[in-house]
């Protein structure tokens, strides 16, 4: 039983590798081996920065088309987590329109930069820190999560998928509803990171681990 | 519903140990970073800065491995600031399981770096922090800069400015602290707080000057700031993290409770 977390060269993969390591008793490793890929139980995409940048070094990395493959094949659990869950879509605004993996049908689209808050201050972005997710639809990386709960984010772009079976969590952000836990199949992916989540974002990440779709 | 402010207890670490110690209700800590990060995790600070106050070279190992330590036990962002220069002292401080790092002074020194910093690691994971001073007399408009060497060394750099050239230059989020309140107790400057925070984009950390809970709530509501970070009104037990965050609640702000 190996958990990989896929090194693409980008992300911040250290925080992910010891979340996964506080939440099971498996073998979890940072790879861009094929053969550890191919060879693991479940896979984790993560990713951090621009996504023209992930694109480029995930098509550089040759793990562009082993993923591909293992998102066709559908067979092992596979968890997306920030850009790793906006690489899943069609495509991206950021940086003049880059085209995505295709894996769910969608966009990927900036913010707005008008947006005002309660007391009329600027919302800013980044959309950064502790936000609530509202479960859209049950999902068994849910179990033992209440409704409604915070987990912590960082981006400046978010999801939005034209297929509702393929949601499965939002976050209202000023007037914008993010959809920030999407997925179909074996394949789950957020906007937020679990591992940066503390009690509640290791519980999904204990749920992804014992997941069996 | 939304959006929740942050409170962020910051540790000033020496040579791997919490300079001061830090005295939870009823505990007094020698000063064990692993600790308090934990504890104050349990608490619900909502991140948690580091600052390697002496930032020595003799002393990065040190630190290093103190990152390593709390990053495998303490699941929520952490910044490391103090004697960051270059990129591989940003890579170090990521492998070792920090989430941000903070730039001060090699901003100012060269504003290049921050650019670099951003496009090789990306906006989100870079801070950079400023120290501003009020410059302008009683009566004249208010004028602040940015000054370097805890205080000591002026810059003649606007503060305002220098704050929406470090976004241009891609910083993900400001740490401003103000050098005439720090450890004042008088509460945040929020003049230049309220100033930098509707001139840039991008989320800021009030520092500087928090001696009770009225100035976190100030620091949210008049200065529209997005973090608050504070130290020793934390560290000696004068108010807890889920005092403070209640407190915040209770004057209508958005908060992780």
């Amino acid at each position: 039983m190996t958990i990989a977390v896929i090194d693409y060269g980008m992300g911040n993969l250290h925080s992910v590798a010891k979340a996964l390591e506080h939440v099971t008793h498996e073998n979890v490793v940072v790879t861009r081996d094929p053969r550890r890929i191919n060879g693991a139980t479940r896979l984790v995409l993560p990713g951090q920065g621009a996504i023209r940048d992930c694109m480029g070094e995930l098509e550089r990395s040759e793990v562009k088309g082993l993923v591909l493959e293992l998102l066709a094949k559908a067979e092992k659990p596979l968890l997306g987590i920030c850009v790793g869950q906006q690489m899943l879509l069609d495509d991206s605004e950021e940086n003049g329109g880059v085209a995505c993996l295709g894996f769910l049908p969608g966009r990927v689209r900036r913010f707005p930069v008008d947006m005002l808050d309660s007391h009329g201050n600027r919302l800013k972005v980044p959309h950064m820190g502790w936000n609530q997710v509202a479960q859209h639809q049950p999902h068994p990386l849910w179990e033992g999560i209440d409704a409604g709960e915070r987990f912590y984010f960082v981006h400046s772009y978010y999801v939005d998928v034209s297929d509702d079976t393929t949601l499965f969590g939002t976050t209202d952000y000023g007037h914008t509803q993010a959809h920030v836990a999407t997925g179909r199949g074996p394949v789950f992916a957020t906007q937020f990171h679990p591992e940066k989540s503390s009690a509640a974002g290791l519980r999904l990440l204990e749920n992804f681990v014992n997941w069996a779709p | 519903m939304g959006l929740a402010k942050r409170i962020i207890p910051c540790l000033d670490v020496d040579a791997g140990r919490v300079v001061k110690g830090v005295n939870f209700v009823g505990i007094r800590d020698a000063g064990d970073p692993v600790e308090i990060a934990k504890r104050y995790n349990q608490q619900g600070a909502d991140e948690i800065t580091f600052l390697d106050i002496t930032a020595s070279h003799e002393n990065r190992g040190t630190t290093v491995e103190m990152v390593e330590r709390i990053a495998g036990e303490v699941f929520i962002p952490l910044t490391v600031g103090g004697g960051i220069r270059s990129c591989d002292d940003i890579r170090t401080m990521l492998n070792a399981g920090a989430d941000k790092v903070s730039i001060n002074t090699a901003a100012v020194t060269n504003p290049g770096f921050v650019r670099e910093a951003t496009e090789r690691f990306g906006s989100q994971c870079i801070v950079v922090a400023i120290d501003a001073k009020r410059v302008s007399a009683e009566g004249e408009a208010p004028r602040w800069e940015i000054f370097t060497h805890g205080g000591r060394r002026p810059t003649g750099l606007d503060a305002v400015e220098w704050a929406k050239t470090m976004v241009e230059y891609g910083a993900g989020e400001l740490l401003l602290t103000s050098m005439d309140r720090d450890g004042t107790k008088a509460g945040f400057d929020l003049g230049v707080t309220r100033a930098i925070s509707d001139a840039v984009s991008v989320p800021v950390i009030a520092s500087g000057g928090v001696g009770n809970l009225d100035h976190l709530v100030a620091g949210v509501i008049d200065g529209g700031a997005d973090a608050v970070l504070a130290a020793s009104i934390f560290h000696f037990g004068e108010y807890s993290i889920p005092d403070a965050k209640r407190y915040m609640a209770d004057h209508g702000i958005e908060m992780r409770l």
